[in-house]
């Protein structure tokens, strides 16, 4: 037991890769070879050529070793990624190992060999460019050029501890034939390698979902489970950190306007600075307007705001707001809106996270609101739905923005959305919109379901939509069931004997308490 | 008979030009070369040019041929170009593998002895 004690711990070398250092915890065991794993098309090449990019742009040389494809297709391949792998090698950062079959050679076996003039080649590759990454991709690769297996897989080992002895941190890529089953095709690549990562691409639900897991780091601490990631132009893999996002972001008193004054009394003052709210009502019942409020009354403090639509164009989104009396293509002209519409289809769930991490970064905001999410829930599946609600939510908070999300929910009078239940728990504001029937007329109804940290308007209010926005009216004092979709008008008498009944009550449990302090 | 320019070109054309790709001095290295000799002697009658790469010590020439395994012997000329890797112990198949043709027999004089 001292032993492991007084060891020193393995040290880690920072990847530089998007998030794969939080979940590695401070990066790959430095000196070590890890084994990537993963099925045909689950980011494997993208990977191994990643780890050497991150680690040129650090500074750190690196030697790519190619069985599969031939060095030429790699740098034509990973040029949409943005890594100019030939511009590098004329710099002396990077070196091939193009190992490729080519099946302009014919080659005859006749007695017996080893791959000894491979392992010179990585020994003088290395030496050459002085490499401290090398990435071998892939593994599998070798067997199918030799027929000899039993000699392949005794010369990977070889190469392995070559690897080993030359100080190299390594990544060797292996396929896998199945996202669940053994870890690579022949079985023995898990052994070569000191640490093992699987790639997954699996098919839930007619979507593919991209997810990376660490399933052993020899002697070294890491986050355990699979992580989302995705695979974007310029920039390759991009990992999603999920438990990583930990609830350290700070917590912020300050109150801002929701562009709506009478709506900011309802929240006990405005809502908070980095809070996230969630709007949430049937069609129509103004979860677009809450929306062009709060951007409006960003704007009106000097405040960049950012507005992702997936259900509206931009030009219907800009009448309605002029209909309401904002001037979204002024406060556009102003710098101070960026409105993105895009149908929510058109790429995973991953991918937009990414997109709208990229998008916030670049333009700054200050204010995010999405219209809305129910748009994208049925892009993925629930739980990739989830991640994407947490990793933006976290995302924003972090950057100490305000975010407002809206949220369709089925049913026309009361009821809850998928969306709801999945995510109301991670925002801190929820605002319910409802229609509320009295007497052969819609009215619309708002209340505060919540609002973290903060008292709020317990009341259901009736608001009508007009000129400027929302104008709130009464609350509904001679109605129930507007949330369960089946109001009631109760005569004022029975509220007023109702509520007498409460206050009683109240009353009643207070006094004993009082009774039981201690006397000073 | 005289040697007719015919079959001196011929005699050129068909010189076997091998390299073999080797590790070091290890044992392996030792047997390809004995048995590859002993080919060359018994198959090319002379008709050959043998050089010797030790991968170790230019690793450079291994990685502009993209060489892999060693031993490997390449062949460059006559065309094809042919590799055959391993200790050459499999002699039908290095023949195979190179190709070795018997030497031009049009002309008596070139002919090769009868084994006896």
């Amino acid at each position: 037991m001292k032993n492991t004690v007084t060891n020193p711990p393995v040290e880690k070398l920072l990847t530089g890769i998007s998030s794969l250092d939080v979940i590695a915890k401070g990066g790959l065991p430095k000196n070590r070879t890890t084994l990537i794993s993963g099925t045909a098309g689950s980011g494997k090449t993208v990977f191994a050529v990643q780890f050497l990019a991150a680690g040129i742009e650090r500074g750190e040389p690196g030697v790519f070793v190619t069985f599969e494809e031939s060095a030429t297709d790699v740098r034509e391949n990973m040029r949409s990624f943005g890594w100019d792998l030939g511009a590098w090698e004329k710099e002396g950062k990077l070196t091939f190992v193009d190992a490729s079959p080519d099946p302009d050679i014919d080659t005859v076996e006749a007695g017996g060999f080893d791959l000894g003039a491979l392992i010179a080649r990585v020994q003088n590759a290395v030496k050459k460019v002085k490499a401290t990454r090398v990435s071998v991709d892939s593994l599998g690769a070798v067997f199918s050029q030799f027929s000899d297996q039993a000699m392949v897989r005794g010369e990977l080992f070889r190469i392995a501890v070559a690897l080993k002895a030359m100080g190299v941190t390594a990544v060797l890529t292996a396929e896998r034939t199945d996202d669940h089953g053994p870890i690579a095709r022949f079985g023995v690549e898990e052994f070569i390698a000191d640490n093992v990562m699987i790639l997954r691409n699996a098919l839930e639900d007619e979507t593919r979902r991209r997810t990376i897991e660490i399933l052993k780091f020899r002697g070294c601490d890491h986050q355990k489970g699979e992580y989302p990631f995705t695979i974007v132009p310029q920039g390759g893999v991009i990992v999603i950190p999920l438990s990583a996002m930990s609830l350290n972001m700070r917590s912020s008193n300050v109150r801002i306007s929701s562009g709506n004054k009478e709506l900011d009394q309802m929240c006990g003052g405005g809502l908070f600075r980095d809070s996230v709210t969630l709007v949430s009502g049937a069609t129509g019942t103004g979860k677009t307007l809450t929306v062009s409020q709060f951007l409006q009354g960003g704007a009106a403090d000097g405040e960049k705001c950012l507005l992702l639509a997936f259900e509206e164009s931009r030009d219907q989104l800009v009448r309605n707001a002029t209909g309401w009396g904002f001037d979204f293509e002024k406060m556009e002209r102003d710098g101070l809106l960026r409105v993105v519409c895009d149908y929510p289809d058109v790429s995973g769930l991953e991918d937009w996270l990414v997109t709208i991490q990229a998008i916030i970064s670049d333009f700054g905001p200050q204010r995010v609101a999405l219209d809305s999410l129910s748009a994208l829930e049925n892009v993925g599946t629930i739980k990739a739905f989830r991640e994407f609600v947490i990793g933006l939510t976290s995302f924003i908070k972090h950057k100490e923005i305000t975010g407002m999300f809206t949220s369709t929910t089925g049913s026309l009078m009361g009821g809850d959305s998928i969306t709801e239940s999945h995510i109301s728990t991670l925002t801190d504001s929820i605002i319910l919109l409802r229609y509320v029937e009295m007497f052969g007329e819609m009215k619309r109804g708002l209340t505060v379901l919540k609002m973290r940290g903060s008292a709020h308007d317990k009341a259901i209010r009736e608001f009508i939509i007009g000129k400027g926005g929302m104008q709130m009216g009464r609350a509904f004092r001679n109605v129930t069931g507007i949330l369960t979709g089946a109001p009631m008008h109760v005569s004022p008498g029975d509220v007023e004997r109702v509520w007498s009944q409460y206050d009683k009550d109240v009353g009643d449990r207070r006094r004993p308490v009082a009774e039981q302090r201690p006397q000073s | 008979m005289a040697h007719t320019p015919s079959t001196e070109v011929e005699g050129l054309l068909s010189k076997y030009i091998l390299t073999l790709y080797v590790t070091g001095t290890s044992p392996r290295t030792k047997i390809a070369i004995d048995n590859l000799n002993r080919i060359c002697g018994q198959e090319l009658d002379g008709r050959y040019e043998l050089e010797i790469v030790d991968v170790l010590e230019n690793p450079q020439r291994a990685e502009d041929e993209k060489i892999l395994a060693t031993p490997t012997l390449i062949k460059e000329l006559p065309p094809p170009l042919r590799r055959v890797i391993g200790d050459l112990s499999d002699k039908e198949k290095v023949l195979l593998g190179l190709e070795v043709r018997p030497a031009p027999s049009t002309s008596p004089s070139t002919a090769r002895p009868e084994a006896s």
